[in-house]
């Protein structure tokens, strides 16, 4: 880590809690000296290290070793054959952030790196404002490193992301609004307060850890970048910092140089991004959200701007799916991989079954889907969708018949 | 009652670190210029070469987001409050 640096202007600053140039309010980024990097950095080394998200750490920014969230990252990319199948596409594989420690979302990652810093700038009270997964993984590693925690959400969220947050203790406060409203609120907060809001002062720290997922995908594949990935998009973050971490591996010879296009994915009741890119536009309109892919509903993205570039730049695809949809490719997912995905993921199948479908992933070529949340956490989501048990007293008859009827109804299809 | 202004963090500089001030236009676009006057540079700082307000700046009046108003010809009146923000966080 070298300086902070404006995407905009190029100005650097400090390696402070800071996140927005002075002067034209563009957002810094964390520059690094790859020169250096370089000399230290093999696969044979990264390959000797323990399997977490740090064993990249010298493209993460933390000044010295890490202290909040060590065990992060490392989740499994699984071969998905049946759901290839049903896609229409020759190779498919999910990177499963279901099972990311210790809170089972692909946030673990951005948190573990901006709490790890925070702790190094001399904060003891850690923020956020969160769609959902970001409290959960807050509350969590701020609990574990023995920091104050205060969340921020829309009142409205999910059950089991409320409670997934106030069982850590954290001061969870619901605010009467969309996360758009939370955030507004958390920018003013944070401008007054001397506290760590982990995606306002901290976001340029915060943001770099989402590249560990992009650095995991090439490792796991052999160190070769996909020639398709498929991000589902909320601030439009992730898909830029996934981008970036293929870059990285090329400028430091870790991958070869290779085309690759990133396609991002978003829900309907919620699309200023794949709006504005459908329609061939650099910018987009912000938009009220409503859908049930809560953890995505951002009207008013951060990087929608970048996210359309990296899509422009690469030949990307953005498309988007209706709340049904959602939850078809939830179960899509689960029956033929047994992942259980939160909504945002069942956009990211249902997108990329919208793209292969138009040839825009073409079916004779190899994609990867980024799997961000786990299912548990949004049941309300798909309660009443999956079917319901039958239950049966406890007899061998019942249950025989109940076996009959199954079977007089499958003769009768 | 004139409107306020909440000014943020990296504006602060230009405003002696005073983190509200007031004006007395009748639109958003009229504050902006309102605010040139009494803190020269500012209006650069928060408008592009074509004057619409910069990419990363949002503006809200009474916590709505101008974009979904009459951006800069918002009106203004007694007793409004318009808030200045960052457009990068969250996510």
């Amino acid at each position: 880590m070298r300086a902070l640096k404006c995407r905009e202007c190029g100005r650097e600053y400090p390696l402070t809690a800071n996140h927005v140039c002075e002067f034209d309010f563009g957002p810094l980024e964390v520059a690094y000296d790859y020169e250096r990097i370089k000399h230290g950095l093999s696969r044979a080394n990264i390959q000797s290290r323990p399997q977490t998200m740090w064993r990249y750490r010298e493209l993460l920014p933390v000044g010295g070793e890490p202290t909040v969230g060590t065990q992060v990252g490392f989740t499994p990319l699984v071969k998905a054959d049946r759901l290839a199948r049903r896609l229409g596409i020759r190779e498919l594989w999910i990177k499963n952030d279901t099972v990311n420690y210790p809170t089972l979302s692909f946030k673990d990652r951005v948190v573990s790196v901006a709490l790890s810093r925070a702790r190094e700038l001399g904060f003891s009270t850690v923020a956020c404002a969160s769609t959902g997964n970001l409290d959960n993984s807050v509350a969590a590693n701020a609990a574990a490193a023995g920091l104050k925690a205060y969340v921020f959400i829309p009142a409205d969220l999910e059950q089991g992301k409320v409670i997934n947050s106030l069982v850590y203790g954290a001061e969870v406060i619901g605010i009467r609004g969309h996360y758009d409203e939370v955030n507004r609120l958390c920018a003013e907060i944070a401008g007054k307060y001397g506290w760590a809001f982990v995606n306002v002062n901290m976001r340029p720290y915060y943001s770099e850890g989402s590249k560990s997922m992009g650095f995991e995908i090439v490792e796991q594949l052999g160190w070769r970048i996909p020639r398709h990935t498929v991000i589902c998009m909320a601030s439009g973050s992730l898909l830029t910092k996934i981008h970036k971490s293929y870059q990285e591996f090329i400028k430091l010879g870790l991958a070869s140089q290779t085309e690759y296009l990133i396609h991002g994915a978003q829900a309907t009741g919620c699309s200023p991004i794949s709006t504005a890119q459908k329609a061939g536009l650099d910018f987009f309109k912000p938009v009220k959200p409503n859908t049930i892919a809560k953890s995505l509903a951002i009207g008013t993205p951060a990087d929608g701007f970048y996210a359309l570039k990296v899509m422009r730049e690469t030949g990307g695809a953005a498309e988007d799916v209706t709340d049904d949809e959602i939850r078809e490719g939830i179960k899509l997912l689960a029956e033929c991989e047994g992942i259980f995905a939160e909504t945002a993921g069942g956009v990211t199948v249902g997108v990329a079954k919208k793209l292969i479908a138009a040839g825009k992933i073409p079916a004779d070529d190899s994609a990867v889907l980024c799997v961000t949340g786990n299912g548990l956490k949004t049941l309300d989501a798909v309660a009443g969708h999956v079917g319901q048990t039958r239950d049966i007293r406890p007899s061998l008859r019942e249950f025989e018949a109940l076996l009959e009827s199954d079977g007089a109804l499958a003769a009768t299809r | 009652m004139p409107t306020k202004v909440r000014i943020p963090t990296p504006l602060r500089k230009l405003t002696n670190n005073e983190e509200v001030v007031e004006v007395t236009s009748t639109t958003v676009g009229g504050a902006i210029s309102e605010l040139q006057g009494l803190y020269p540079g500012i209006k650069e700082r928060l408008l592009d070469d074509t004057g619409a307000v910069r990419r990363f700046v949002n503006v809200y009046v009474n916590e709505e987001d101008i974009r979904f108003l009459q951006n800069q010809q918002t009106p203004l009146k007694d007793g409004d409050e318009m808030s200045i923000i960052p457009a990068i966080a969250g996510g």
